[in-house]
């Protein structure tokens, strides 16, 4: 651990990691944005939500006296936490965004704040403020390589989103569902014609979303075992800037946007030698961004018809 | 003389449409000018161009001797220069009185602190603008509603007051965009009236969109044909019903059933 | 809105009603507490209703008479509160703040009126929810600036203020903030802002200066954001950068939707309606805080212009006399 280079690829290493989480949410708050144009402030608080379930089904199944193998417990644990937050993000989209879908933007951008807030106080008055310690599923292992060290659980994490994004990927570009999705962020208008059912497409890009956040969530626990009800805000400001910088609306964009913010992250307590400045930098580079390029580095410009 | 505005070779593309390619036109003082064509030709581009709502990929706008092709809309405005809109845009929740006094807005200009302590030259310019503001609506047959929602207005009463709202601030170019569109025969008679009254009363130089023919024919001294983004004539009304190119432009687009206004309607 | 000339004009108060009304609301609040009718609590609460409706009446003419978009109000009101707090514990002398009270409170809110500019720019090219995340962004950075500063406290906060706020302070500042609203909000100056909720691009082509008037709204807002945030800190006697987090911002749109939007009596009552709810619902504990966001909601979706919506009470309009000047301009000549 002396040689510069390896102290690069070891920060490197952690950028990944976290551009990982953050890739994960950016998805969810990109594809929306892509459908509905419509900022779904409430999903970061949707990956909170999914670390808690995360954990809660990791001490469940770890309490069976089942002796269950670790790879059963780690995969029931995700296809648990999933398929809930999918369930909660379908339940949010159809009580609450879903009445506003005619209304001024102004409404549905407000009601996805007070959503997000809900969720948060509402952990918050369940489970009490206290910061929880997320069990280890997976006994970490140390490896190191050329004086890079990892361990088994950032390979996961790394290996887990890859995965779950050359899905995601596929099915946007290759399955008729896919082609739907883009075919209503193109125009919401004439896709009804064409007999797809918006409302089904809408409620499955939620689901979608809503369940890779989850996930997120889990890896997150993995890597960062202390949850509290207010972590959805920051994380979820973080990947939501991911989404941003890769151009909203942009799937691929939404991936590389969540790794430049995760490098951003490590990279800036290095180089300005204090680590509380990241929030400061992190936003400043979304307001610069915004002010010069306003509608995101991607986004199409609408022109306003008279 | 100098002439009041004068737009040397404008062009504007949306996307890969070019909706307008190398416009000229010159109104001297007092000019009434019609444009027309058939639906999408880039009549409302232009207005759009002269106006700011747009910036012109290429070409010049000079008004009232100022090159204003760069200036912003409300800058534009506030020189002497008005327009309404094709589908007509009022503040809808405010009353019908706002709606008027909005249009005057950069013609008085009490400061900050005056508007808070309620100087006696605030209530001055204050009232002033409210009298104004009622003589217009009167004139166009809309004293009665001064404090109702705009909202609430009819189709027409709308139109007339978009036209109020701009002739407030007394501008010297007025910009009509289809002002009789969705009226009837009676109301266009009235309109087409009321219009060669106020270009009289006020020393207005108007340029005129207009589907139907009798009221440009009525109306303008010379009229300015457009087709597909390009002017394919400009000079005499008169001449332009007969000219080749412009029969062609309505009539072959006729035949799609496309376009609903024949050149030859009243 | 308004009916017609005679029915508007009957209800509206003129000048003198206004002096006053305002000399007795005065009266009451230095009566009250001085004479030991109201006892501390019922002071306090009525101090919160009344720095709650300078934020409601605040946040009111960017979101509800500019229909622009600022959830990120409680970084306006940081500025103002650290301010303000900083100029009566560390820059005055101790024994004078009594009397350098209103000078830091203004201090504090033309400071928070500066950083209104930095969010007046980006509103001139992006609207809906792209100012709202620039305006949020702009809370954040804030929260996160302030929490830098080892000077003030950093993440711990800042205390050691007297407790300079009292209730007579509080209703000044009320009756200061409603009359200059209403006075801007009718005039040229007020319909030119209302003109951009209404048709932003209609009002550039009836030559309203959209950006000098965002500049006006964005910093007049913020300006009295700040006030509140001074008298806040006064009150409290300890701010931390965590007292102006989203939360609080949330907590304001929620009374300026309650309330109505486009409304001066709207966020009058906003503002008191859900102050006295939140203190009604101690006893919930942490419960108490999923209501807020839950009366959000449920407002967008079933009155999303809130209770007065876009409507006034008639007197706080001026008379017909007072909006044209008829009375004044013929007494003078
Ligand atoms: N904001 C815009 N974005 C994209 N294309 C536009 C826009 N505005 C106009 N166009 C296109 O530019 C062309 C010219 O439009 P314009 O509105 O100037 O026509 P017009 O002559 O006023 O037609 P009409 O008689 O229907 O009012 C049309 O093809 C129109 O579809
Ligand atoms: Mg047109």
């Amino acid at each position: 651990m002396s040689c510069p280079v390896a102290i690069a690829l070891q920060y490197l290493l952690n950028a990944l990691q976290l551009g990982s989480v953050y890739a994960l949410i950016a998805l969810g708050y990109s594809m929306v944005y892509g459908i509905l144009t419509m900022i779904n402030f409430a999903h970061g608080d949707i990956f909170m939500v999914g670390a808690y379930l995360a954990m809660w089904a990791t001490l469940f199944l770890l309490g069976l006296p089942l002796n269950l193998p670790i790879i059963f417990i780690f995969l029931g644990s995700l296809l648990f936490t999933m398929t809930l937050t999918a369930a909660l993000g379908v339940s949010i989209e159809r009580l609450a965004y879903r009445p506003l879908r005619q209304a001024p933007k102004v409404s549905a951008v407000i009601t996805a704040l007070g959503v997000g807030l809900f969720l948060e106080n509402f952990t918050l008055a369940t489970i009490g403020p206290e910061p929880r310690q997320v069990p280890a599923i997976i006994p970490v292992q140390q490896y190191s390589w050329g004086g890079v060290a990892f361990t088994n659980v950032q390979l996961l994490i790394l290996v887990v989103s890859l995965i779950l994004m050359v899905l995601l990927d596929t099915l946007v570009r290759r399955t008729l569902t896919g082609m739907a999705m883009r075919a209503i962020s193109y125009n919401r208008v004439i896709v009804p014609l064409m007999g797809v059912s918006v409302d089904r497409i809408i409620s499955l890009t939620f689901a979608i979303g809503s369940a890779i956040a989850g996930a997120g969530g889990l890896l997150y626990g993995l890597a960062y075992p202390v949850l509290d009800p207010y972590m959805g805000i920051r994380i979820g400001w973080w990947a939501f800037i991911a989404a941003v910088v890769g151009g909203i609306g942009n799937i691929r964009g939404a991936v590389l946007g969540g790794y430049v913010l995760g490098t951003v992250e490590i990279f800036t307590p290095v180089l300005l030698a204090s680590s509380t400045y990241r929030d400061s930098v992190a936003f400043s580079m979304l307001l610069i961004l915004l002010i010069f390029k306003p509608t995101g580095l991607l986004g199409r410009p609408t022109v306003e018809k008279v | 003389m100098m002439a009041l505005l004068e737009v040397t070779n404008i062009s504007h593309t949306f996307g890969g449409l070019q909706a307008l390619a190398d416009f000229n036109v010159t109104l001297n003082d007092g000019d009434l000018v019609g444009l027309i064509g058939p639906n999408g030709a880039g009549k409302t581009t232009v207005f759009n161009l002269i106006s700011g709502v747009y910036r012109p990929d290429q070409g010049r706008i000079v008004f009232a001797g100022q090159d204003i092709t760069l200036w912003p809309s409300y800058r534009r405005m506030a020189a002497g220069m008005s327009r309404t809109f094709q589908n007509i845009r009022l503040f809808k929740d405010m009353s019908v009185l706002d709606n008027v006094r909005l249009g005057a807005f950069a013609h008085y200009t009490y400061s900050f602190w005056q508007i808070v302590g309620r100087t006696a030259s605030f209530h001055l310019q204050e009232r002033r603008l409210t009298q104004e503001a009622l003589a217009m609506l009167a004139r166009f047959g809309l004293a009665g509603s001064a404090q109702a929602p705009a909202r609430n207005l009819s189709y027409g009463e709308q139109r007339r007051l978009e036209i109020a709202r701009a002739l407030i601030s007394r501008p010297k170019l007025l910009l009509l965009d289809e002002p009789a569109a969705g009226m009837n025969q009676a109301e266009t008679l009235e309109l087409v009236a009321l219009l060669r009254d106020l270009h009289r009363e006020f020393a207005l130089t108007i340029m005129l969109i207009e589907h139907h023919m009798g009221v440009v024919l009525d109306l303008c001294q010379r009229v300015q044909v457009l087709d597909f983004g390009s002017t394919i004539f400009a000079g005499n009304p008169q001449e332009a019903q007969q000219h080749p190119q412009v029969l062609e432009a309505y009539l072959g687009k006729e035949e799609n059933g496309e376009h609903g206004h024949a050149i030859a309607e009243p | 809105m308004k009916k017609s000339n005679q029915a508007s004009e009957r209800g509206r108060l003129g000048g003198w009603y206004w002096t006053l009304g305002s000399l007795a609301l005065l009266a009451l609040a230095w009566l009250l507490p001085a004479s030991g009718i109201m006892n501390l609590y019922l002071q306090q609460v009525l101090m919160y209703v009344g720095i709650n409706i300078i934020l409601t009446l605040s946040l009111n003419l960017v979101n509800g008479y500019m229909g622009e978009f600022s959830v990120g109000h409680a970084g306006f009101m940081a500025v103002g509160a650290y301010v303000a707090a900083i100029l009566t514990v560390a820059v005055f002398p101790r024994a004078w703040g009594p009397v350098v009270f209103p000078l830091a409170l203004i201090m504090g809110g033309l400071a928070a009126a500066l950083a209104g500019l930095v969010v007046a720019f980006p509103s001139f090219r992006t609207r809906g929810d792209y100012l709202a995340i620039v305006t949020l962004a702009f809370n954040m950075i804030v929260k996160s600036i302030l929490e830098n500063i080892n000077a003030v406290g950093g993440p711990r906060g800042y205390m050691g203020m007297s407790k300079l706020s009292n209730l007579v302070w509080v209703v000044f500042w009320v009756l200061v903030t409603l009359l200059v609203l209403r006075n801007v909000i009718y005039s040229n100056l007020g319909r030119g802002i209302i003109a951009i909720r209404e048709d932003e691009l209609a009002a550039n082509l009836v030559s309203v200066n959209t950006p000098r008037l965002k500049i006006y709204a964005f910093c007049l807002s913020a300006f009295f954001a700040g006030v509140a945030g001074g008298l806040y800190a006064h009150l409290l006697q300890f701010i931390n950068p965590r007292s102006f987090s989203i939360l609080k911002s949330t907590d304001m749109l929620v009374m300026v939707y309650l309330g109505g939007i486009g409304s001066l009596a709207g966020s009058i009552l906003g503002a008191s309606l859900y102050t006295i709810l939140m203190e009604l619902l101690r006893p919930l504990e942490l419960w108490r805080w999923v209501v807020g966001p839950l009366l959000l909601v449920l407002l967008m979706i079933f009155r999303p212009t809130g209770i007065m919506g876009l409507k006034e009470v008639r007197w706080l309009q001026p008379t017909a006399s007072e909006e044209t000047g008829w009375g004044k301009v013929a007494r003078r000549s």
